[in-house]
């Protein structure tokens, strides 16, 4: 009752997101059953036409309309693959597994473990490529692989301002290499100086700001997106995500912005403005002031999409399908298209052109 | 400046010129011009380019390019030499033979070739595994490519669009398991790796050609028979000289065997295929001869066979007498070979006695042999590099010193030497530069000197003959000992080490743990890897004994270049120099490094690389 009463409000609704049309899919999902190697995908890549999967239980690659599927046995470094970057150079993939890194190449695994490599820890939870550069965020801090001459660099709290070891995920760029440092913020690499500068709860008392846009969010941090273009960093906690321009944070959080949760797995930036959020409760996507949230429905499990618009409105949009399920770990782009991670199989959204803007307006004329 | 003087300066000098070693010319590659008017050859000992005139033998010109280069390549009016150990592309003019350009290259170019607009060029890097793109326009290294380990050999398809990267060693695999090589393919186009083809049981990977119509690849290859006792020579069970056959033409890639029952014909270097596709030409480097493969009988025979007899082509050495057409005899290591563009003569460049043979394809018959102009007179070392490359002194003349140590290095396998049953002392394949003043040899140091690790150790183990006299032996050893180490890659060109090389060397040198108290000396690294060359030459036991070997004591092994050489340990257990420390020394008996945080011993192994 309480669900019928919520849409019919939605519903009733003025939508100034018409003025804003946000972008419409249509999701289709992949499931073992079509060849994925686990249903559970904590990350997906997009190289061109392949499309790369780091699920639980192996890694899938869909091309052609069918899923290969590596594991340990084909050299993989293990079953549990954390995170997927593509070398947009070389097309080599980069797995981050709870096992090691594994670079695919060609039908080719080399695997870098804490006992055959420099690697610092086998448990590895993001990789990153910057021209001759594999940076890798371990549990016990980074390390940067160079690729021409073999050596390993090692970051931690012996020469960083790293007090907790637990990387979670890394952004590199040209200029500057961010890592998301779970309980210890933001670490910041300058390329140019080789210096590095951390971001934390701006009073070092509670790990979390105590007003809004004071700092960084919250120092429990999972995900950063560096847009080197416009020189703005995204970061994803576990308490709300933040954005950054090298002067001010702007935060968000579920009760003053259209978040669906606090709860991120992942941010990952379009551009200084326009940013997807992976969260626990639905996949969000933000305009710069417009938000949109596509989810099955948290009541009812019907496909959903939300669109809050600047004044903190918000209407519901007619579609017919949904993200494979609301707890989503990651994005990638595929064009206008989107893929998307989640805890209940792979999601390709197909991006529907115009839909949305003729979509609002015949609800407008209502 | 008086009189005496001079004259004792004269002399000095004339002293001073009279003891410089004479370089011989060395030919590795030839390449000829598109109208078949002249011969460019590749000379890796006097670092030149030598221009002849196909039609009179004489040498028109000489360019000098960088040290000790190694590919060749010819587009239009340029010619492309990789210098392996400048690490870097000569452009030359092939009309004004002079050097426009040089280009930056990875780790050891071996072989250099462009696509077909000349618009990229594309390096093969030995040492660094890889492969450099160059943008022609600008010259600068636009992206590196992950290729085998040992990337030595380019060859682009007919069609241009793609290039076939061979290797000279095989990747790193398990301990004991068959070698494992690859061909990487490259797309021209896109400029990425887009396959990669395994060789299996293959190791030691040379040049690739193509039939013209692109339906046919060759590689030639050696197929190493390391995981059995060297007892078994007589089996034929060291070395097979081999061809990878793949493309269209057959299907699944095959492997056959170019040798014979009782004779081998070792190294099988270069391969082309004439314009016809009727016969392809091999040169074997240790046979001192031109194989003629006919295709068209190869073809049949191997069609003709199920995939089970095809499996089995791989180690039939009676398979050669259906397709081999004739072996011509040529110079003193044969290694680069090239047609004219009709197809009539065969160049042949003989590494060791700086000639190259000219055959008339016809009559298979050498008809020319022209000289390079190197020193008449054969040094000892000179008399010995022929003696390492022959492979004449091995039963059924089935292998060469170089055969293991490959273009006088390793070859990264790991072999069952001694005759005492299978597995036991597994000994790791080492590197042979500068290696004078290492002595005693063998990994339990049981050769005091290199007289009798290459005479009655190797007539009684390896070649189960007479093998040398007393004065090929002298001249061996002397080669042995006159091999240079190469550039080291992994110090600042400047050669400072970078601060965490700085910080490996002061762990290398301590003499105390983290906690203050002291390493004794015996297990400080610097007490056995001391002097020079990084070893005290005595024998000692760290505690990397295998249940495999008959006594865990080990002679202490130089260092000097360790970073190429992976696997390591005696036995090559450790397939990275980490691997020594985390997996292979838990009780602190190899060096004092339980101590030592990753940070730490990433740098140790920084300045461990810059020996």
């Amino acid at each position: 009752m309480k669900h019928k009463t919520w849409c019919v409000f939605l519903s009733l609704l003025p939508l100034a997101a018409s003025a804003q049309p946000m972008p419409r899919y249509h999701w289709q999902n992949f499931t073992t059953a079509d060849g994925l190697p686990d249903n559970r995908v904590f990350s997906v890549a997009v190289d061109g036409a392949r499309i790369w999967a780091g699920t639980e239980n192996g890694l899938g690659l869909y091309e052609n309309g069918k899923w290969k599927v590596f594991r340990p046995a084909d050299g993989l470094a293990h079953r549990a693959v954390t995170y997927v970057a593509v070398d947009k150079t070389t097309h080599d993939v980069w797995a981050a597994t709870m096992g090691g890194l594994s670079r695919y190449s060609a039908g080719r695994f080399d695997t870098y473990t804490q006992l055959n490599s420099g690697l610092s820890n086998d448990v590895v939870y993001g990789v990153g490529v910057q021209g001759d550069y594999v940076w890798a965020a371990t549990a016990a801090g980074a390390s940067r692989l160079n690729t021409r001459t073999g050596e390993w660099s090692l970051f931690n709290e012996r020469n960083t301002p790293m007090y907790e070891i637990w990387t979670y995920a890394v952004s590199p760029g040209t200029s500057k290499v961010y890592y998301a440092v779970w309980g210890a913020g933001v670490l910041e690499y300058d390329v140019k100086t080789e210096r590095w500068k951390d971001y934390n709860d701006p009073d070092g008392e509670t790990e979390m700001v105590l007003f809004k846009d004071q700092g960084l969010i919250h120092e429990i941090t999972t995900s950063v997106s560096w847009m080197e273009k416009e020189k703005i960093l995204w970061v994803a906690t576990y308490f709300g995500a933040s954005r950054y321009d090298g002067r001010n944070w702007h935060n968000f959080m579920q009760k003053d912005s259209g978040l669906p949760s606090d709860f991120m797995n992942q941010v990952k930036g379009v551009d200084g403005n326009r940013a997807w959020f992976s969260t626990d409760k639905g996949l969000a996507y933000y305009d710069g002031e417009n938000w949109a949230v596509y989810r099955p429905s948290l009541q009812t499990g019907k496909p959903e999409m939300l669109v809050r618009d600047a004044q903190g409105k918000v209407t519901q949009v007619e579609t017919d399908t949904a993200p494979a399920h609301n707890y989503t770990f990651g994005v990638d782009f595929q064009g206008n298209d989107i893929w998307v991670a989640t805890a209940k199989g792979l999601s390709h959204g197909i991006r529907i052109q115009e839909e949305v803007s003729r979509n609002v307006t015949r609800r407008n004329d209502r | 400046m008086s009189l005496p003087h001079i004259f004792l300066f004269i002399l000095l000098f004339a002293g001073t010129l009279s003891a410089a070693p004479p370089h011989y010319p060395s030919p590795i590659e030839l390449a000829v011009s598109p109208d078949g008017a002249r011969l460019l050859v590749l000379c890796e000992g006097t670092d030149e380019l030598t221009v002849i005139d196909a039609h009179t033998g004489k040498i028109a010109g000489r360019v000098q390019v960088g040290r000790v280069p190694k590919g060749l390549w010819l587009s239009g009016r340029y010619a492309y030499v990789a210098n392996s150990w400048s690490d870097t592309v000569s452009v030359v003019d092939t009309d004004t033979l002079q050097v426009t350009r040089t280009l930056k290259t990875g780790f050891e170019p071996n072989a250099v070739v462009t696509d077909r607009a000349s618009a990229t060029i594309y390096t093969a890097n030995r040492i660094g595994n890889d492969i450099s793109v160059i943008d022609q326009a600008s010259g600068v290294e636009t992206r590196r490519l992950a290729a085998g380990r040992g990337a030595s050999y380019l060859t682009p398809t007919p069609d241009g669009q793609s290039l076939y990267c061979t290797h000279i060693y095989p990747n790193i695999g398990l301990h004991r398991a068959p070698p494992e090589s690859e061909i990487t393919v490259v797309d021209a186009e896109h400029q990425i790796v887009r396959e990669r083809q395994p060789l299996h049981n293959v190791a030691g990977v040379f040049h690739v050609a193509f039939s013209s119509d692109g339906r046919l690849g060759l590689a030639c290859q050696l197929r190493p028979k390391n995981l059995v006792p060297l007892a078994h020579v007589e089996h034929g069970w060291v070395f097979g000289d081999s061809l990878t056959l793949f493309g269209a033409d057959v299907g699944e890639p095959v492997q056959v065997l170019i040798d014979e029952l009782e004779h081998y014909y070792t190294m099988p270097f270069g391969v082309v295929v004439a314009p016809d596709k009727s016969v392809a030409y091999i040169s074997t480097t240790g046979a001192n001869s031109v194989t003629v493969i006919d295709i068209r009988r190869l073809l049949e025979f191997v069609r003709a066979a199920s995939p089970r007899q095809r499996r089995a082509l791989a180690n039939d050495l009676s398979a050669s007498a259906h397709f081999v057409a004739a072996r011509i005899p040529v110079g003193r290591a044969p290694k680069g070979i090239a047609l004219s563009p009709d197809g009539a003569l065969l160049y042949v460049a003989n590494r060791l006695d700086d000639t190259v043979s000219v055959i008339d394809t016809a009559t298979r018959k050498v008809v020319r042999t022209i000289e390079l102009g190197g020193p008449a007179e054969l040094t000892p070392q000179r008399r010995g590099e022929q003696l390492f490359f022959d492979a004449r002194f091995a039963f059924h003349n089935g292998f060469s010193c170089a055969n293991c140590h490959l273009e006088s290095t390793f070859d990264g396998l790991q072999w069952d030497l001694e005759p005492d049953g299978f597995g036991i002392d597994i000994v790791d394949n080492r590197l042979l530069e500068d290696i004078d003043g290492t002595e005693p040899f063998k990994w339990n140091g049981g050769n005091p000197d290199l007289e009798t690790e290459c005479g009655p150790r190797t007539e009684k183990y390896f070649y189960r003959s007479q093998s040398y006299s007393r004065e090929e032996l002298g001249d061996l050893v002397s080669y042995i000992k006159s091999m240079p180490l190469r550039p080291n890659r992994y110090r600042l060109p400047n050669g400072d080490l970078t601060a965490a090389q700085e910080r490996g060397k002061d762990i290398f040198e301590r003499t105390r743990r983290k906690d203050g108290t002291p390493i004794p000396e015996s297990n400080q690294c610097g007490f056995c890897h001391s002097g020079r060359h990084y070893t005290n030459q005595k024998q000692v036991d760290v505690g990397s004994g295998k249940w495999s070997d008959r006594s865990p004591i080990i002679d202490v092994p130089q260092l000097t270049n360790i970073a190429l050489t992976a696997p390591y340990l005696h036995d090559g257990s450790a397939r990275s120099l980490e691997e020594i420390w985390t997996v292979f020394n838990p009780k602190d008996t190899h060096g004092v490094t339980n101590d030592l945080v990753k940070d730490e011993l990433n740098d140790l192994i920084e300045y461990l690389k810059t020996l």
